[in-house]
């Protein structure tokens, strides 16, 4: 019997869901739009100004969820300062440490980033000249590299912080940060597509969105295959439930396998189908925090 | 100072809960379910499981396989208080301490309630206190024994099934039981986390006479940090994929294709 069937769950329920799913979503979309100003060309910038305004309204959400799922919300601060001493409150080997860490900095960067593609559009314009600071040259380079690492971070920490504890599934695998780091990149792509197509933007773009997505998937269906092979004697156990069929038929094949078959086949198709690809990736993100965040409390 | 902590020896427990009651009136733990009657109907035992309201929770075990052949087995649980615990690792507050006594403590006006360590521990013993909505569990009577007592649930105990003492003291004691029992006859006698070959020790050890699966209690508990490494590694693997990924799909190569269109348009 595996070990982690004697323990109780962290009641971690809806506010948690949500918080890894747009937490997920804002981090993959500021690490994508970083590549995509590092590596693009001039017209992509579009792309990364969605990117940019899509990850600070999604990383303040985020914040919020996690303060109301505290007992004692008003102590949140408690996670940054030691509270009866008034020293730094940091644990490297605690991801709920490091994560509330690199939640702040991340804030701060994808902050500036906002306000940076806001004066971009014309909005809060006399920044303007600061915007590209943050966005072009050496320090722009530097500052998008520093902000992307941390969206990365955020995109997976919290896998890694449902492995780092005792509860079945979750601490039976050490894939989890992986796999929520996959899904995180793909419901982000997912939300630039939708925006893109909406905008009726170049089919080139659109296409190595796609492509980009085509490859995230993959690591995420291969990841996801793993996560279930290897989670010892529970395999048969998840597998078998509720949470085992939403992962694999919500998940695997709602939320993966056929936004690739759209992908690759809209690709002679007339009709734009990238929208429709995008939303089931956009459930299957939600459906796989659902799942295993539920799923491994209720087994 | 001295480790101090708890023996439990089950096979004289007798199930009288008062360890239960002891413990629900020092530390002023309120009732369950506002004081209402909730009967599980499965068991003599309706308090179930540890939480942040029953510090103490006498274990009832009822191995009975015909009316007239079986035996019960009682148990008086409690936090384990780990030479290397869990949910003192987790806890990103400091709420959670090693006190002088190498016992663990939840520190409540620091705790905001995150949780973590409800996860992180491998026997279940931390829950929310609704009252508080902080995390609770046995404080060891902290504030008993900083002044000389003994904690009230081992005070109250009538068949000494719960002692209370140095560590050292109370592994002589346990060990010398033990080989009672076995020269009895009472072959399946054993001690649960007594050395430190399980989680380095625990301060609150046990006297069983049964797999300790059939307690309630993993047979190997360990540390929720046995994933870290390994998660942090496979996640950074996936972030270097995913980067990558994104990188070759989106680099300029496209942007000649893409100009080409506009340009056939």
């Amino acid at each position: 019997m595996p070990d982690t069937l004697f323990t109780q769950p962290p009641h971690w329920e809806w506010l948690i869901v949500l918080y890894f799913f747009f937490g997920g979503i804002a981090a993959g979309a500021y690490a994508l739009a970083v590549i995509v100003d590092f590596v693009g060309s001039g017209a992509d910038r579009a792309v990364a100004r969605v990117g940019y305004f899509v990850a600070f309204p999604l990383i303040l959400v985020s914040g919020l969820l996690l303060t109301l799922d505290l007992g004692a919300p008003d102590r949140f601060w408690h996670m940054l300062v030691a509270s009866n001493s008034g020293g730094l409150m940091f644990k490297w080997w605690s991801p709920m440490s490091v994560g509330s860490w690199a939640l702040l900095i991340f804030g701060l960067f994808s902050g500036i980033s906002f306000v940076g593609a806001l004066a971009e559009v014309g909005v809060l314009s006399f920044l303007r000249p600061f915007s590209g600071l943050v966005r072009r040259g050496p320090l722009g380079v530097l500052f998008g590299a520093v902000g992307a690492v941390f969206g990365l971070f955020i995109a997976g920490y919290t896998g890694v912080l449902l492995s780092v504890t005792n509860q079945p599934v979750w601490a039976d695998s050490q894939l989890l940060g992986a796999l929520f780091l996959a899904s995180a990149a793909s419901t982000a792509l997912a939300v630039l597509l939708i925006v893109i197509e909406q905008r009726h933007a170049g089919h080139g773009l659109l296409a190595r969105l796609e492509q980009a997505d085509n490859w995230v998937m993959g690591i995420e269906l291969v990841v996801l295959a793993a996560f279930l092979a290897t989670l010892g004697g529970l395999t048969g156990r998840l597998v078998l439930s509720a949470w085992g069929a939403l992962l694999i038929l919500g998940v695997g094949v709602l939320g993966n396998i056929a936004p690739l078959v759209i992908h690759l086949r809209g690709r002679d198709a007339a009709i734009q189908t990238a929208s429709y690809a995008a939303v089931l990736a956009l459930l299957g993100g939600f459906l796989l925090r659902f799942a295993i965040i539920m799923g491994g409390q209720a087994l | 100072m001295t480790a101090m902590g708890f023996y439990t020896d089950t096979t004289v427990c007798i199930g009288c809960k008062a360890c239960q009651v002891a413990c629900k009136e020092w530390n002023q733990l309120p009732a369950t379910n506002g004081g209402k009657a909730t009967l599980t109907g499965n068991s003599y035992d309706n308090t179930v499981r540890l939480s942040g309201e029953n510090w103490r929770h006498v274990r009832f075990i009822e191995q009975f396989d015909s009316q007239h052949n079986g035996r019960w087995l009682m148990m008086s649980d409690v936090c384990k208080h780990c030479s290397q615990a869990g949910c003192l690792e987790v806890c990103p507050t400091g709420a959670i301490v090693r006190t002088e006594f190498e016992t663990v403590v939840i520190q409540q006006d620091v705790c905001n309630g995150c949780r973590d360590c409800i996860a992180a521990c491998p026997f279940g013993v931390i829950d929310i206190n609704p009252a508080s909505n902080t995390a609770q569990k046995c404080t060891l009577c902290y504030d008993r024994i900083s002044n000389g007592l003994a904690p009230a649930c081992a005070q109250a105990c009538p068949t000494a099934s719960i002692k209370f003492g140095s560590i050292d003291s109370l592994r002589q004691m346990a060990n010398a039981r033990v080989q009672q029992l076995q020269a009895q006859g009472e072959k399946r006698a054993y001690l649960y986390g007594a050395d430190e070959s399980m989680l380095g020790g625990l301060n609150s050890f046990y006297l069983l006479v049964d797999k300790p699966e059939v307690y309630g209690l993993p047979s190997n508990p360990q540390l929720p940090s046995r994933n870290l490494v390994g998660g942090s590694l496979f996640t950074a693997l996936a972030g270097i994929g995913v980067g990558l990924a994104a990188l070759f799909s989106f680099r300029n190569r496209g942007a000649h294709k893409e100009a080409q269109e506009v340009a056939d348009a």
